[in-house]
């Protein structure tokens, strides 16, 4: 029990250290490695010994000092900074003065999103660095070999110290567009959690809880920015819905068909006060739009409840700030619970015959249920074969399975 | 910190430039150096023939094999460099956007390995 609470506790305290650590040695992997030892000193020493009365400090302490050691023994020919050993002293009593360590985690965040790196490596690093995750945890969420992940992490720092990415927050400037870029980052982590592509499970709660934590750091740490709350609501709003997306038996179950009862009350309140928040800061963008739609599908206790004519609006916004072929098939779903399957079914024809979704299984699984609903069962019934010539889940297979068989 | 900044375009796009486009390209890029030079950052850097007078060298087991052409034919080709000395990649990227043919072809830059000779 202490050993999960000390563990707990270094997961918390751990991002702070560990990007005051890199400010500190200008180093990530020298960071990195004295982080290590000084969280296993910690899981050592404190049930011993008892808690230190700043854990935080504790930490930057000790893996200081280990990283002084690894200098020296990494380039004994080179002689310390001076005042280095001074600060290694002095650093307990201010390395925990509130904004400066707060300006450290952010300045990591922008560093390990920055665009210079692939979006897998930002992911890695993100998770690694601020959620905590060991590499095989890593490894484990995106299901590959622990070594392919080891070895796109040691890539991306060596990225990171050799092209000079600096370890720095945007200028004022260049903020907007880099805020932009850490936020698909941390949504690409949740949706990889909300609907995984491979795995065993088609929902990955751990994934939509890292995301979630990077989401809740970002609003922390930037305050009034509207399109990060955006996110934040989307993420708690999507994630209400967890426990009622797939059957015992892992099958998806559609969101018309959702036991309601069961989405978690609290996160859609959070969630919709966060997008208040957001909202009534009069900067509109894509994921408070995203989010203004989930809120409304969470306001509805009944489905026949829900006011497509608001998501159709809101989809209508969404296509002009967002244009894409998916926002498009997600418009023309709502345009079909609207006004009628006739008129979504034509919109998901001309997205056929543009190609822009070939491959995707969505779109004919999305026709397929507008021509069961319109009871044209042979139609319907092909659809369904084109879908499932596509689809890659075993637990979409088996909703899609499920809705065939249903044609009779 | 030097980085070198790579410039590719399609050759065929510039070889069917207007004289008038043309003119315009060439006050833009000196526009663009003199900035370089005025910042203290520049190094050096040149536009190139174009692939057409390329030639690639390979020594393999000791006999020179000299081959007409690029060392890879690529859908954009490079077409100049500049060398450029800045605090990082943040800055370096900065100097990259402002590069005239960024708009229209893509820019690559990379960091010098430490210690190379200049």
């Amino acid at each position: 029990m202490l050993t999960r609470a000390i563990d707990e506790l270094v997961r918390r305290e751990g991002p702070q250290v560990l990007a005051g650590l890199i400010r500190w040695s200008g180093d990530f992997d020298l960071a990195e490695e004295a982080f290590q030892v000084a969280c296993a000193q910690a899981l050592e020493a404190w049930p011993r010994r008892g808690l230190p009365r700043r854990p935080g400090a504790w930490l930057t302490t000790v893996a200081r000092r280990r990283a002084v050691d690894l200098m020296w023994r990494r380039r004994p020919d080179v002689p310390l900074e001076p005042g280095l050993l001074e600060a290694l002293a002095a650093d307990e009593s201010e390395s925990d003065s509130a904004p400066e360590v707060e300006d450290d985690r952010l300045r990591l965040l922008f560093t390990v999103c920055h665009p210079a790196l692939a979006p897998a490596a930002q992911i890695g690093l993100a998770l690694r660095t601020l959620c905590g995750l060991t590499t095989a945890e890593i490894a484990r969420a995106y299901l590959e070999p622990e070594p392919t992940t080891a070895q796109r992490l040691v890539r991306a720092k060596r990225k990171i110290a050799e092209a000079r990415i600096p370890y720095e927050v945007p200028a004022a400037d260049r903020l907007a567009e880099r805020l932009e870029g850490v936020l698909s980052t941390i949504y690409l982590v949740f949706n990889e959690g909300f609907s995984a592509t491979e795995g065993e499970f088609w929902i990955r709660a751990d994934l939509c809880a890292e995301a979630i934590r990077l989401g809740r750091l970002v609003v922390e740490l930037l305050p009034g920015e509207a399109e990060a709350e955006g996110l934040l609501a989307l993420m708690l709003l999507h994630d209400a819905r967890r426990a009622a997306r797939t059957a015992i038996d892992g099958t998806v179950v559609p969101l018309e068909e959702q036991d309601r009862t069961v989405w978690d009350r609290a996160l859609i309140d959070e969630g919709t006060r966060v997008l208040d928040v957001a909202v009534a800061r009069g900067r509109p963008g894509p994921y408070q739009m995203q989010a203004a739609i989930a809120a409304l599908h969470a306001r509805a206790v009944r489905p026949e409840e829900t006011d497509w004519q608001q998501i159709v609006a809101l989809y209508g916004a969404l296509l002009r700030t967002t244009p894409g072929p998916i926002v498009e098939l997600n418009a023309a779903a709502a345009v079909a619970m609207a006004h009628g399957p006739e008129a979504g079914l034509a919109w998901m024809e001309r997205l056929e015959r543009s190609g822009a979704l070939a491959g995707y299984h969505l779109l004919p699984a999305a026709q397929a249920d507008l021509l069961r609903r319109l009871g044209r069962s042979d139609e319907a019934r092909a659809a369904y074969e084109r879908a499932l010539a596509l689809v890659r889940h075993p637990a979409e297979r088996r909703f899609l399975e499920r809705r065939r068989g249903e044609l009779g | 910190m030097q980085y070198i900044v790579l410039i590719y375009g399609s050759e065929k796009g510039w070889g069917s430039m207007s004289r008038p486009d043309v003119e315009q390209m060439y006050a833009e890029y000196k526009k663009y150096s003199e900035e370089l030079a005025k910042a203290g950052v520049m190094r050096g850097g040149s536009e190139l023939k174009p692939t057409s007078t390329a030639t690639t060298v390979r020594v393999r087991g000791g006999k020179r094999q000299v081959t007409d052409g690029p060392f890879a034919e690529t859908k954009e080709q490079l077409g100049g460099f500049y060398l450029i000395e800045v605090a990082n990649l943040e800055a370096a990227l900065d100097w990259a956007a402002k590069c005239p043919s960024a708009r229209d072809g893509s820019i690559e830059v990379r960091p010098l390995a430490s210690g190379a000779p200049v």
